[in-house]
């Protein structure tokens, strides 16, 4: 085995999977590069995708809240929105995390170079430096493949309009738009749709599939669609887009299914959300023995390790799901591999979240996947109504449910609808991972009042005891 | 480039095995998860599926040849490849494998802690032996991805890597089936002791003696000893080595037996079994192991212990085409004559069809093996080690027996029985008793009621 510390790594792409890779390389004495084409690492997540799509919901969450005070006795008066002034605190939000970074880089002596790199071969390779000028061919015993994922976008429904954004243009928050259709109901569009919604644009949202978040549990998106059918103006389901035509002030865009009212309409704007392709098309990667299979993800092995022995990939471009909590568990193992170290990515569970209002979360096994694989599990669910901490927000339409194997009763998977479902999974994550009994969540004293104790009472459930639902144990 | 198909990781121990069959030709296409070949291996015969699926380019191996794991089977054309399992294709590079690798991990994993091998090994838990051998039964299912969690901690999957053990088959000790830090250890140290005595025992104890020339004397042939062969020479040899052998004989008067076996045979057959003579002997020796516990047991050398075993599971030796196979019937102790009857029926079947798994060839406490329907008047069965007894039965024969009452021979119906057993563990006077509690029991089947 090589000393780790005689190694020379280099990471392509600066994304969370990336720089987690990057720098646990540094800390295991390796000599670590990291190329990106941005100044700093972050990647799509910090500086197009799960960082400033949450702070604009931190702020729709606020206008929301605001709006249902009235219920509660405390009125602000019309919300005025200074469009320039939230698109700066968002950059702001973005370049403070991205310039941590970047500090980071340098304290744990991460070599960082904005360019582009190309495969010369398995251990060397281009790299055009973007922001220096010049090109370099650079040789490293280790490469890590970091290259994420892009908007999909439909040859079909081409289009070259400033007016059709992807998620990257949405978030760049051009202006208020008074109608926006948003093409595809996964999380992105509904997370999206509902920014611009609470901003005041009128959103209709079509999906392809007969429900919205396809994949997700029904009992968990249900409240959502409730919630969603009152914030946009219309929810198409079975539905596709035929074709889309610039109309120079908004698209034309021609519906086609069984709920639509006109089959064509014009939008002010249109968001294109219809998933994540992998960039797999590196340039020069046809010069190694790295194998890129049908959907345009690389190869790997439990190591993370790609049919070349000397290059490993890890995140969106190595497989779904494309989460970046998932490519940073990746990046780790793929480090440790080539430090020698006996490991493997072999999670329990990645957790899921939705950070929609209200958030869907789920970790494990699914109720949808259970049922595919034929398998037995009994589902103990807890709805929030139920719940005094739900109650004090005015938010009892969530739901809490642990999914149990009746006979060793281990707690196989959790799914969570609700307010700040995203921070209540993680114990459900935990409880997986450690192969914690449903007793196991029950007998631990959890926090009154707060939602996280629809975790506890929903093992009640399992028991038959909860303590504030009766649900005798069938 | 093609691909390869190479022989995936059947089980725990299994390292090779021998093709009996190829289901596959150049040229055909084939999908993943189809059978491809049938693999024989320790006892038993395995389908082994493709993980890939495309056309078959070329075929690497032959009927009959041995094959061990990582070997490549077959390539397929390039092109269209669909994979079951993309993540487990390419063996990482810097492989290590064998128990010497595994072995120094664990030392050096517990070196770090600042420990020797032996503090650090959890205290020897008597109920739980050498982990189950576990064999995938159906391998198609182990390339899908709808695998259970593994019911360990992450650290605890970290450690079973590090010190190179198959976490899947540590049987856990806690609630749920959870796997501890203490059930891997003791795994690896079971792994250990068994790979530390099948490295001692046949090369240290016993060298073969060189062969001569035979084709100086004329002409000869020589044939491959594979597969069951093969395994039966050396687990044959190796219990030879190991336990000092006496056979005690007996007979039975089953005259009555007879007429009550012809009567109840009917009812066998409903259940789908043959009332043999094997079917009561099995439910003899079950009773006779209750009260002998000593016969229903094993010898840990080692430890300078005696393992009672608490269950009673009765090999039954099977004579197929391939050599002799021991299929074992589990709880004999619990099942009634009829039940045991069908389950042997079932299983001869199988050993025959070449379908009992390794599974139910494993755990037997005792053994019987019936040559009477070939015939002889008694023999020297060898002990199926670890086992420490075994029952032969002989064909039984009228014979003229002295009713000294009536001062005269009458013809009876006699079973002759040969009883080997392991004389580290038990005395000849017991043999003797456990010899003549059975045939009793065999003339007096109304003492099973009574007494077993």
């Amino acid at each position: 085995m090589a000393n780790p510390s005689n190694l020379r790594v280099a990471v392509i792409g600066g994304g969370p999977g990336g720089y987690a890779a990057a720098f646990l390389a540094a800390d295991l004495g390796m000599k670590v590069t990291l190329i990106d084409p941005e100044a700093n690492p972050g990647g799509v997540c910090l500086y197009r995708g799960c960082i400033p799509s949450k702070a604009l919901l931190h702020v729709a969450k606020l206008l929301e809240e605001a709006e249902q005070a009235k219920n509660w006795g405390v009125e602000f008066g019309e919300p005025k929105v200074d469009l320039n002034k939230l698109r700066g605190w968002k950059e702001s939000v973005v370049k403070k995390l991205t310039g941590g970074l970047g500090q980071l880089s340098k304290q744990h002596s991460v070599q960082l170079v904005q360019g582009k790199a190309a495969f010369v071969n398995s251990t060397t390779l281009k790299v055009t430096k973007t922001a220096a000028g010049g090109e370099e061919n650079l040789t490293f015993d280790r490469i890590i493949i970091a290259t994420g994922s892009r908007p999909t976008v439909v040859p079909s429904l081409k289009l070259d309009s400033p007016l059709l954004m992807d998620s990257t243009g949405a978030l760049d928050l051009p202006d208020i738009p008074k109608t926006l259709l948003v093409i595809g109901g996964g999380y992105i569009g509904l997370e999206l749709g509902s920014v611009y919604a609470t901003l005041g644009s009128k959103v209709t949202c079509v999906e392809m599939m007969p429900g919205l978040l396809p994949g997700a549990d029904r009992d968990l998106v249900l409240p959502l669609h409730k919630r969603l059918e009152k914030l946009f103006s219309a929810i198409l389901l079975n539905t596709t887009v035929k074709s889309l035509k610039d109309e120079k002030t908004g698209i034309r865009v021609t519906l086609d299914g069984p709920a639509v009212k006109e089959k064509e309409q014009v939008f002010d704007r249109v968001l294109m959300s219809m998933g994540r392709r992998p960039n797999s098309e590196i340039p020069g990667l046809d010069q190694t023995k790295v194998k890129v299979n049908q959907k345009g993800f690389i190869e790997i092995n439990e190591q993370r390790q790609t049919a070349d022995p000397t290059i490993y990939a890890i995140g969106d471009v190595a497989g779904e799901p494309m989460l970046a909590h998932k490519a940073m568990h990746e990046g780790r193992t793929a480090v440790e591999a080539i430090a020698g170290h006996k490991v493997a990515f072999e999670p329990n569970a990645i957790p899921a979240v939705v950070f929609t209002d209200p958030e869907i979360a789920w970790a494990g096994l699914t109720e949808t996947q259970a049922k595919e694989q034929g398998r037995e599990i009994t589902v103990a669910k807890f709805p929030w109504a139920a719940s005094g901490r739900a109650i004090t927000l005015d938010r009892p339409e969530g739901l809490t449910k642990l999914l149990i194997d009746p006979k060793t009763e281990r707690v196989l998977g959790v799914g969570i609808v609700g307010a700040g479902a995203g921070e209540l999974i993680a114990e459900g994550v935990l409880a997986i991972e450690m192969c914690v009994l449903a007793a196991d969540v029950g007998l631990t004293i959890h926090p009154h009042p707060t939602l996280s104790e629809t975790m506890m009472e929903s093992a009640e459930v399992f028991y038959g005891q909860a303590t504030d639902i009766y649900r005798p144990k069938r | 480039m093609p691909t390869e198909f190479k022989l995936p990781e059947l089980g725990e121990n299994i390292e090779s095995g021998d093709l009996v069959r190829l289901m596959i030709k150049p040229g055909a296409s084939i999908t993943a998860g189809q059978p491809v070949m049938e693999l024989e291996t320790d006892k038993a015969v395995i389908e082994v599926p493709s993980s890939i699926g495309g056309v078959v380019r070329e075929i690497k191996v032959k009927e009959g040849q041995k094959v061990k794991v990582g070997e490549v089977i077959f390539t397929l054309e390039g092109g269209v490849v669909v994979e079951t399992e993309p993540a487990r294709r390419h063996e990482p590079v810097e492989h290590i494998s064998g128990q010497q690798a595994a072995r120094l991990a664990f030392q050096l994993a517990m070196r770090a802690e600042g420990k020797t091998e032996e503090q650090a090994l959890p205290p020897d838990k008597p109920q739980t032996a050498t982990p189950a051998f576990s064999m995938p039964v159906q391998l198609g299912k182990v390339a899908g991805t709808d695998r259970d969690p593994i019911p360990a901690a992450p650290h605890v999957r970290r450690l079973a890597r590090e010190i190179g053990v198959n976490i899947r088959s540590v049987p856990g000790s806690g609630p749920g089936g959870r796997i501890s830090e203490d059930d891997v250890k003791l795994c690896a140290k079971n792994a250990l002791i068994a790979a530390a005595a099948a490295a001692q025992t046949p090369r240290g104890s016993f060298v073969e003696p060189e062969l001569p020339d035979f084709a100086k004397w004329g002409k000869t042939e020589r044939v491959s000893m594979r597969g069951v062969r093969r395994k039966t020479a050396e687990h044959l040899r190796q219990a030879w080595n190991t336990i000092p052998h006496v056979t005690q004989q007996d007979r039975a008067d089953i005259t009555e037996l007879e007429h009550l076996r012809a009567r109840f045979a009917p009812r066998a057959e409903e259940a789908g079994g043959k009332m043999t003579v094997t079917a009561i002997a099995l439910k003899v020796c079950a009773s006779a192991l209750k009260v002998f516990p000593q016969f229903n047991a094993s010898i840990d050398m080692g430890k300078e212990e005696i393992i009672y075993k608490q269950y009673i599971n009765i090999g039954v030796a099977v004579d197929t085409d391939r050599g002799l196979l021991v299929p074992v019937i589990r709880d004999v102790d619990k099942k009634n004559i009829v039940e045991l009857a069908a389950e042997m029926t079932q299983l001869s079947k199988k050993a025959r069809e070449r379908k009992l798994t390794v599974d139910e060839m494993e755990g037997g406490t005792f053994t019987i093996t019936n040559l009477g329907g070939i015939g002889g008047t008694g023999f020297s069965p060898i002990v199926n080690h670890p086992e420490v007894a075994i029952l032969g039965l002989s064909r039984s024969r009228m014979e003229p027996e002295w009713v000294s009452d009536e001062s005269k021979f009458e013809p009876r119906l006699i079973l002759p029985l040969s009883l080997s057993y392991d004389h580290r563990l038990i005395d000849g006077a017991d043999a003797a008793r456990f010899l003549r509690w059975i045939a009793e029991a065999f003339e007096q089947p109304f003492l099973l009621s009574v007494q077993g």
